[in-house]
């Protein structure tokens, strides 16, 4: 396999609260290479933002802190780099498109000096040449008449051409690595569709390594080529796209594949995963599944399981598949 | 799963047209008309599902609202259990609100957070129905049962309990008056992806034990697929096609309700979908297109569709708004 541009290993990430210490992200690894795209897939609360979140550390401050772990971004370790160094990374190698367009674009400044920014920034560009190129960057996400555009404001311009703006900014740089955070959450269906498209279109062409993350299973069997299930915290099952949703191993991602309406396969009775997620300030001891899991065992209940591999490149960490 | 024997429909819409007057430009001198629900029939069954779906902005709120009487209809009518809802006299009105009850999206902001939950579902008791203190408690803890809460739950305050509980909680209330149709406005959405399944069983569980109609509006095209006994595809206030739910949703004739299953990226693997994404976006409803409101994005528009308004028709089994099929 390629160099990874992102690798992660064992990443901790804990917030310090009223209620104790939330063990947001908790001994999480995965690396991602370019032009590769990791889905990040759990339930809300399961730590896939804080994740991703802390690769550029912004974590909420100061009740969060990055306990322990190591993130190498092509081979650099940013946990010990300084807030002076990670403002050189943040946008220009690490860039990140969030959910709502409306709460990242600013609505008073026109679309033209919020895109403009970014470019002068990394690129040193004045006057016309910055003109050009914020323009060029607005029409290489297809948006219309970008001239014209670039002197609009966000609130004139509909949800799909404001995320796409966004996107826009994000591959300014353009970036090694690009952080989607359930960038068509706020969007319809048919413009989703050409969001995706479009997502797909720059990465091909800047050779992006991608980290979506969603909690939409349908994107990620559309677009991603590896996927990470997330679930209080950890990382349970992961492995390529293909195998995870044909021969889910970890009785989570099989529980929640199962629980899913599907066109074409009518069901009287989806089935339903009992409970709910674990509060993250009091997780149970072992597995944080176990309680919900149907498959639980006396082991399951004390001592945490691993990542097992079960097959190339899938690995689950449940310990059913302890051989001894 | 087929529609049950055409009896006497439980609703019935026809013609119904909502239109709102917005002031436009600067000084709001000029005037304008979002036409959001156009001239829309459709029919509810007793017991049986109808799901809405389409883009946000395409008229299924305001249809909903319309059906909850929260809206009065430019034109049109609504008719309920054979009678022009319209027409209804203060009795007839007040058993129609009574049989038709609603749950909303979000349970977060649909049940007041200073009232205790037995307090909240027996609400609607105390607003419709003169039955005593002791009668009351009984129907609560009934209606707790139903949707398998635990008795002491009526004790306890909403932010006591997790969303897919509230959920439970709102519908408890919106089925306290033993109403005939539920209308359901994105149900789930606000709920885990691994605590939707649980509710969805649970009214259709529902649907089953008291035989209440639901009208289904979801994004979640799969859901609604699993829901529904029906369902009617509407695009820019108009419904674009219509008709029995694995028809629409396994097979749809109409390119926009085509166009939204292939957008809905079913979790499939191995079946070779036709990658069909739409261009363009959905026009604003104040200035919607003449002849078929779909054409602008249509891969399939001929000359035709740019004057001429198709009208809902027969078609392989459902009814469908497009001139392709005539």
């Amino acid at each position: 396999m390629a160099v990874p541009v992102i690798d992660v290993q064992d990443l901790r990430t804990h917030l310090v609260t009223r209620w104790g210490t939330v063990k947001a992200v908790d001994g999480v690894s995965f690396s991602v290479a370019e032009g590769e795209t990791l889905g990040l897939v759990g339930e809300s609360g399961s730590g896939k933002s804080m994740t991703c979140l802390s690769l550029i550390r912004l974590t909420p401050r100061p009740a969060s802190r990055i306990v322990s772990g190591s993130i190498r971004l092509d081979g650099d370790e940013l946990t010990t780099k300084s807030e002076a160094e990670m403002q050189k990374i943040r946008g220009r190698k690490i860039a990140m498109i969030l959910q709502d367009p409306m709460s990242s674009l600013n609505p008073v400044y026109s679309i033209g000096m919020q895109v403009r920014e970014p470019v002068s920034m990394y690129h040193g560009l004045r006057g016309k040449s910055l003109t050009a190129r914020a323009a060029a960057l607005l029409s290489a996400v297809r948006i219309p008449a970008p001239e014209t555009r670039l002197r609009a404001f966000p609130f004139q311009m509909s949800g799909g051409m404001r995320q796409r703006v966004v996107g826009a900014m994000a591959i300014a740089a353009p970036p090694r690595l690009l952080i989607a955070d359930e960038p068509t959450t706020s969007l319809d269906l048919t413009i989703q569709a050409q969001y995706l498209g479009l997502l797909e279109e720059l990465q091909h062409r800047h050779r992006l390594a991608m980290i979506f993350i969603t909690h939409n299973l349908g994107i990620v069997s559309k677009i991603c080529d590896r996927v990470a299930v997330m679930y209080a915290g950890r990382i349970v099952e992961t492995g390529p796209v293909r195998q995870i949703f044909k021969a889910p191993a970890h009785p989570y991602t099989r529980a929640l594949l199962e629980s899913i309406p599907r066109l074409g396969a009518r069901r009287e009775h989806l089935t339903a995963i009992d409970g709910q997620p674990p509060d993250l300030a009091r997780l149970p001891s072992g597995c944080s599944f176990a309680p919900r899991c149907p498959q639980v065992m006396d082991r399951c209940r004390v001592e945490a399981p691993p990542a097992f591999p079960v097959a190339p490149g899938q690995t689950s960490a449940c310990w059913l598949h302890a051989t001894a | 799963m087929s529609a049950p024997a055409a009896t006497a429909p439980l609703l019935e819409a026809a013609g119904l047209t909502k239109h709102f007057a917005v002031r436009r430009g600067l000084l709001g001198w000029g005037t304008g008309t979002v036409r959001a629900v156009d001239n829309v029939a459709f029919r509810i069954e007793p017991g049986t599902t109808l799901g809405l779906v389409g883009e946000s902005g395409c008229g299924k709120t305001t249809t909903s609202k319309l059906v909850l009487g929260l809206e009065r209809p430019t034109a049109g009518a609504i008719r309920f259990e054979g009678a022009e809802v319209a027409g209804l006299d203060r009795a007839g009105l007040r058993h129609y609100r009574k049989s038709v009850q609603a749950v909303f999206q979000d349970p977060y902001a649909s049940l007041d957070p200073r009232m205790r939950v037995g307090t909240i579902i027996a609400e609607p008791l105390v607003i419709n129905e003169r039955a005593g203190a002791a009668a009351r408690r009984r129907r609560v803890l009934e209606l707790l049962e139903l949707v398998g809460l635990p008795e002491r739950s009526a004790e306890l305050f909403p932010h006591e309990f997790s969303g897919g509980q509230r959920q439970r909680i709102a519908i408890a209330r919106a089925l306290a008056l033993a109403p005939r149709l539920v209308v359901l406005d994105e149900p789930v959405s606000a709920l885990d992806v691994s605590i939707r399944a649980q509710i969805l069983n649970l009214l259709r569980d529902l649907q089953r034990r008291l035989g209440v109609a639901y009208l289904f509006i979801a994004h979640d095209l799969a859901a609604v697929a699993h829901m529904s006994h029906t369902i009617a595809v509407m695009y820019l206030g108009q419904i674009v096609e219509w008709g029995d739910a694995d028809a629409v949703a396994l097979a749809p004739k109409h390119p926009y309700t085509q166009a939204l299953f292939a957008a809905a990226l079913p979790i499939d693997m191995d079946g070779v979908r036709e990658e069909f994404a739409l261009s363009g976006e959905v026009p604003s409803p104040l200035d919607p297109p003449g002849g078929c409101r779909f054409h602008p994005r249509c891969p399939h528009a001929m000359p035709r569709c740019a004057t001429e308004e198709p009208a809902l028709r027969q078609a392989e089994g459902r009814l469908v708004a497009c001139h392709l099929y005539d």
